[in-house]
């Protein structure tokens, strides 16, 4: 099923001799289950494609459709609520709320959603138990260390039952490990049935996807094909 | 790894039959680099002749039944070789690094179509390689180590990619400085000959 649909999406910024073409004529499909990485230098129209699909920007021509729903055709509250119930942001430099406790942080999107404080502070201690973080639930942000608090971030993203899962740089400036660590919690929500689509330069982040697109000057220019199974790589001797 | 080296490494963790020599060398390398099984027996009795192992016994018996220990000479040699880097002051020849220059001089050549293909087909690399990472690495330390220094490789070479990509775009856009004759060459980088 897909979670993510871009059908010919473009966007411009400015007009006249300013105008400037983040995106032309993008499609992509993203199912439950699956992880899309988007690799691109910088200024390649990444950022924005993540932004349109996460419904926080307009496109200027195209349809972005998420669980099925074409967001030209909603309103705008309908819009905002299609965010906090489907859709879980995870950004390069975390975004936590400072004054918030990890648990906190976490429930926070339910409980804007109108879910009991109790059941929200329920959902978000589980979904921080899931990704090894329960012993760190009553921690502020600055008490944990860079690695722990983009896996909160994560926990907030799939906290509830979201199905699309947005990540830009996820690892940013995280060591090896941490980066693998939080590559491996996307990958096990993808596994979940989440559909995630992560933005990155970084190619050993990129190789965690099921599928790899490369954007380049806002247009799509090439994607890997499943790769066939690691016998290939391994034994080639035998 | 040489096969001798390998062997050694074995041995200095006590004393060892050929053929569990034989079976520990498979299985000791993570699997990833096929390796020439059909030299263990023959460098046993190489190293056995140089004496950095010995036989616990001096009957007639053939290498896969005999019992090998590591000298104190092999214990030295090992422990010389595991700090002594490798030569990677002067690179082998790089093929893609070739592909790429005269992509840029080949008249009609997109060359960003071209980092394009190579870049692709490194990252399915990386991909596949992943694959066995979240599968195995956990239970496998030497797997593990040897994909990560895998993975490091290809990124390195997909990171050369997109620096040569946004280098050429950034030349495209720019004038062609005056020609140096006094330039210095760089020394077997590519494999190039003058």
């Amino acid at each position: 099923m897909s979670i993510l649909e871009l059908r010919q999406v473009s966007k411009v910024y400015g007009q006249g001799a300013a105008e400037v073409h983040a995106l032309r004529d993008v499609s992509l499909d993203v199912g439950a289950g699956t992880m899309v990485a988007v690799m691109g230098p910088s200024g390649s129209g990444k950022s924005t494609l993540l932004t349109i699909a996460g419904s926080l920007e307009q496109p200027t021509s195209g349809q972005v459709l998420v669980a099925g729903h074409d967001l030209a055709t909603m309103s705008r509250n309908d819009q905002a609520r299609l965010r906090r119930q489907e859709i879980g942001y995870v950004f390069q430099d975390f975004n936590l709320l400072p004054g918030l406790t990890a648990a906190e942080n976490v429930a926070l999107p339910l409980e804007l959603d109108g879910i009991s404080a109790r059941k929200a502070r329920d959902a978000g201690l589980r979904a921080l138990d899931a990704l090894g973080l329960a012993d760190r639930a009553s921690g502020y942000p600055d008490q944990l260390s860079g690695g722990e608090r983009q896996r909160v971030a994560i926990a907030r993203a799939v906290v509830g039952d979201r199905h699309l899962l947005l990540a830009d740089e996820p690892s940013g400036a995280l060591d090896s490990a941490n980066s693998e660590a939080v590559m491996r919690m996307i990958h096990a929500a993808c596994k979940q049935g989440v559909a995630a689509v992560v933005v990155t330069h970084d190619a050993q982040l990129a190789a965690w996807a099921d599928r790899v697109v490369f954007i380049r000057d806002g247009r799509i220019v090439d994607q890997t094909v499943p790769a066939p199974g690691p016998e290939s790589l391994l034994r080639q001797d035998r | 790894m040489s096969v001798r080296h390998a062997l050694l490494a074995l041995l200095s963790e006590g004393p060892k039959y050929g053929l569990r020599l034989r079976e520990e060398f498979e299985a000791g390398t993570g699997e990833v680099w096929p390796l020439n099984i059909g030299q263990v027996y023959t460098t046993l009795q190489r190293l056995e002749r140089d004496a950095l192992i010995e036989s616990e016994d001096d009957d007639e018996r053939d290498s896969p039944q005999k019992r090998f220990r590591i000298t104190a000479e092999g214990q030295r040699q090992l422990a010389a070789w595991l700090r002594t880097p490798p030569d990677m002051s002067s690179p082998p020849r790089d093929e893609l690094v070739i592909k790429v220059l005269v992509a840029v001089r080949v008249p009609g050549t997109d060359v960003h179509e071209v980092i394009q293909a190579h870049r692709r087909y490194l990252v399915e690399l990386m991909q596949q390689w992943t694959r066995i990472k979240e599968a195995d690495a956990d239970r496998d330390l030497a797997l593990g180590l040897a994909v990560d220094a895998e993975l490091f490789r290809l990124d390195a070479v997909v990171r050369w990619l997109d620096a040569a990509d946004g280098r050429i775009k950034r030349a495209a856009a720019e004038p062609p400085a005056p020609v140096r004759d006094n330039l210095p060459k760089l020394r077997n980088k590519t494999g190039a000959t003058r």
